[in-house]
């Protein structure tokens, strides 16, 4: 039987890409190893291999074709004594999917929801990304500014680029960011506008290199140091505590720090517990550090822009979840967004969600649903973490007098630990129900679909604990 | 440690190294020029220097002992020539950062020996306000940029001042000093490493004082001659009497030269010694009183500098009298404002942590 090939996954995200040229013609014979076509994703170009000897039998997309879901079928390959008429036998039963989507199993416990009130975590598929730029609330924006669609990286990239265009002291250095333009091409474009001076390709070496980007903060330049992920910033973090945080203290204030520390943090996809975790509350618990973790491409420009220019060292925490996510940015010269500031990312009336990067998504998803049953969430998107916009979530608790924290990291000693305790110190009257935390499973993050699934956080388990707090 | 000979020419102790046939990487360090009258005074500008440390270390260790010094207090006494010599070969604005046994280094840069001590009290006339200690301690006037606590985090920092430099292209070298201890740091390397590929202007100098607080170098190192280390990554080394500050000047000068003229880094191993302990809480049980007594009796760097002043005859035993007498007051001046100085206000608990924005 004739062998279908599909549209492969070049990454653990990808959902679909680019057929962007075919390197075999219909009645070519092919090799195991042979490259019969290139696939374009938004973050690079790769080739497909054939792994069967045959003669390529049908091309099913023609080159050019966009958006091709994962696992279409994209060629037919005959085999050994097979010929065309075999092709309407195997385009009928194409070959099974070799990444089939897991059946979600009952959860023997709510994994996601650690805190009281016990929810049934009902595992939802995780939403896909929308395809259409999502609309944000952006205050203060003058009257009649233009918005346009862009994606969280492009984002991302126009900021840096905007910078180091502004301010010759400002250099990017990291792991992939000059010639491989980014392991996730959010510095596409850089090392030819800027040239290798400014935008340097490290080794792996995060300890030395981050040492080294303090030293030349300390030396009067405004390095971006970019982490693959956070993940391997563990390796570097004395020299982000110890040497960038706490110097100026330690100086009596002579010394400053200019650095932002920027990279993909959170919850990845399929890639296990050393590559998956957030780190939002290690960093936020340090004081001579400002920590920023955006949602919207509109923030990450901005907040990125302002973490530049800040004179202090800043960890800006990204998602690569989201760097393909496109939202509306104004078309603006100069945009800013201030450090410190929480957006109220929907208005409502009965109870306050308070989230940050990936999980306001999750959280504004959570707020249609409960809409659906008479509920009115208000969803704050913190933006900051250090210093946290306490202010705006006060203001909103007041309102509604209920609160339900969510987080992709684990619970405990988290954002959501934190947020409740001010919320009961500073506004104990106000609530009529106990502030109840959405996180991360206490586990290491499994490999494995299923419980990767029943690990992270989702809208059902939100809108399931807002409905809790609201007692209904 | 070899036994120094006896010598009217300062620093002789090089034949360990003349006898051997060394790979280019791995470069004998230039003879160290003998005390004449054309260098005179450059030669007692030294012996008032490292008198300086010494007097301010044995007074830091004596207000430590009085409860006046609180915490850490690392005593640089014994290697004073180190960073004396160092200082002597750069220029205004070049960057220097060492590792928390810092006194030494932050008087040799010109720092206030007021300012110091009062730090090392903890108070508000202290160089951090008194919110740095002992071992943490700045001057961005004099371009010291600490005073770090962490032993070999103050490395790849040295090497990113060496980087600033070179981006901005300045003209400026970055020294950067660490001990035997930190030598087996894994940044270490990654820096070496950085600054060998990157060309940088550094001076790595390490201060090879024999002991990792208490762990002897040959009991944490399989390589003891640390001057060997970026051997394999193209980055020369040079070994160098530490104990002999015209040697550590000649040493430097040379190393001043390749490093400022676009060469990239160069390692040099000072071979040094302290006669305190790793820490003032330090009962030294590492090594014996002998050793102690043996160094200081037979290599002491401000001894054996005194002796050659006196034995060429550019000054004499009156004129170093008196220096010693200026030392001794400038150290009595900066122990009184370091107790007089208040100690911080309350409200610099808040100051300081972030520039406002």
């Amino acid at each position: 039987m004739p062998v279908t090939i599909t549209m492969p996954a070049l990454s653990p995200t990808m959902t679909e890409g680019t057929l962007a040229s075919w390197l075999v013609a219909e009645g070519e014979s092919v090799n195991p190893g042979d490259m019969i076509a290139e696939i374009e994703t938004d973050k690079a170009t790769m080739e497909v291999e054939a792994v069967d000897e045959g003669v390529v039998g049908k091309i099913l997309v023609p080159a050019g074709t966009e958006n091709i879901a994962v696992n279409t079928p994209i060629v037919i390959l005959l085999l050994e004594g097979e010929d065309a008429a075999s092709i309407d036998s195997a385009a009928a039963s194409p070959a099974p999917a070799p990444n089939p989507a897991p059946v979600a199993q009952p959860s023997p416990a709510p994994a996601a929801v650690a805190a009281a009130p016990a929810v049934a975590a009902a595992p939802a598929p995780a939403p896909a990304p929308a395809p259409v730029a999502e609309a944000v609330i952006e205050e203060d924006l003058p009257a009649g500014t233009e918005m346009v669609a862009m994606t969280v990286r492009d984002a991302l990239r126009d900021a840096m680029a905007e910078e180091m265009r502004g301010d010759g002291d400002v250099f990017l250095m990291g792991e992939e960011v000059a010639e491989y333009q980014g392991a996730y091409k959010i510095s596409q474009g850089l090392l030819a506008e800027f040239g290798p001076r400014r935008v340097i390709d490290t080794p792996i070496t995060e300890h030395g290199f981050t040492g080294m980007a303090v030293g030349a903060a300390f030396g009067g330049l405004k390095p971006i140091v970019e982490f693959m992920t956070f993940n391997f910033a563990m390796q570097a973090i004395d020299q982000i505590i110890n040497s960038a945080a706490k110097t100026r203290y330690m100086s009596g204030g002579q010394m400053g720090c200019p650095i932002v520390f920027r990279g993909a943090n959170g919850i990845a996809s399929r890639v296990a517990a050393q590559h998956s975790q957030c780190y939002a509350s290690w960093y936020a618990h340090c004081p001579g550090l400002k920590v920023v973790s955006p949602y919207s491409a509109a923030d990450a420009k901005g907040l990125l822009k302002s973490a530049i220019r800040d004179p202090n060292p800043v960890v800006f925490l990204e998602n690569e979840l989201m760097y393909g996510h496109s939202f509306e940015v104004p078309v603006l010269d100069d945009y800013t967004v201030p450090i410190g500031k929480a957006r109220v990312a929907r208005a409502g009336s009965d109870v306050t969600i308070v989230a940050f990067s990936i999980a306001v998504g999750w959280a504004l998803e959570a707020a249609d649903a409960l809409a659906a049953e008479g509920i009115s969430a208000e969803v704050i998107d913190l933006r900051s973490i250090r210093p946290l916009d306490l202010p705006t979530v006060l203001q909103s608790v007041r309102k509604t007098n209920r609160c339900v924290t969510v987080e992709e990291g684990w619970l405990a000693c988290g954002i959501g630990a934190e947020l409740s305790a001010l919320i009961m110190e500073q506004a104990f009257d106000e609530l009529d129900a106990p502030v109840s935390r959405v996180g991360g499973a206490d586990v290491p993050m499994p490999y494995a679909a299923n419980l990767e699934k029943l690990s992270v956080p989702d809208a059902a388990a939100i809108a399931a604990t807002a409905k809790a707090v609201c007692y209904r | 440690m070899a036994k120094a000979a006896k010598s009217k020419a300062v620093g002789s102790k090089t034949e360990a190294l003349k006898a051997t046939k060394l790979p280019a990487r791995r470069r004998k360090a230039p003879p160290p020029p003998a005390i004449t009258k054309d260098n005179a005074g450059e030669a007692l500008g030294f012996y008032r220097q490292m008198l300086l440390i010494r007097r301010f270390e044995e007074k830091a260790g004596q207000m430590y002992g009085m409860g006046l010094i609180g915490g850490f207090c690392h005593l640089y006494i014994g290697q004073e020539a180190v960073v004396t010599g160092m200082q002597s070969a750069i220029e205004e604005g070049d960057t220097q950062l060492t590792s928390y046994r810092d006194h030494g280094h932050m008087l040799a840069c010109g720092m206030d020996a007021k300012g110091v001590m009062a730090e090392l009290t903890g108070r508000i006339g202290g160089y951090s306000k008194g919110k740095g200690g002992s071992m943490h301690m700045f001057s961005r006037e004099k371009n010291f940029f600490g005073g770090h606590g962490i032993v070999g985090a103050q490395v790849p920092i040295g090497a990113g001042l060496g980087f600033a430099h070179k981006y901005k292209n300045n003209g400026r070298i970055s020294l950067t000093y660490f001990g035997d201890g930190s030598a087996n740091q894994g940044q270490v390397y990654e820096a070496f490493n950085m600054a060998a590929l990157w060309q940088l202007p550094v001076i790595f100098i390490v201060e090879n004082n024999q002991y990792a607080m208490g762990t002897a170098v040959g009991r944490a190192t399989a390589q003891t001659e640390l001057y060997r280390r970026g051997e394999s990554i193209g980055i020369p080394g040079v070994q160098v009497d530490g104990m002999d500050v015209l040697a550590v000047k000649a040493a430097g000068d040379e190393a001043v030269k390749h490093v400022r003229g676009g060469k990239g880094p160069i390692l040099l191993e000072m071979k040094t010694y302290r006669y305190r302990g790793h820490s003032m809480s330090d009962p030294a049980k590492y090594r014996t009183k002998e050793e102690v007594q043996r160094v200081r009796a037979e290599r002491d760097p401000i001894d054996h500098l005194r002796e050659s002043i006196l034995s060429v005859g550019v000054a004499d035993e009156a004129a170093l009298k008196a220096l010693d007498r200026e030392v001794k007051d400038i150290v009595t001046e900066a122990a009184e404002f370091a107790q007089n100085s208040p100690e911080p206000d309350p409200a610099e608990l808040y100051t300081d942590i972030l520039v406002e924005v």
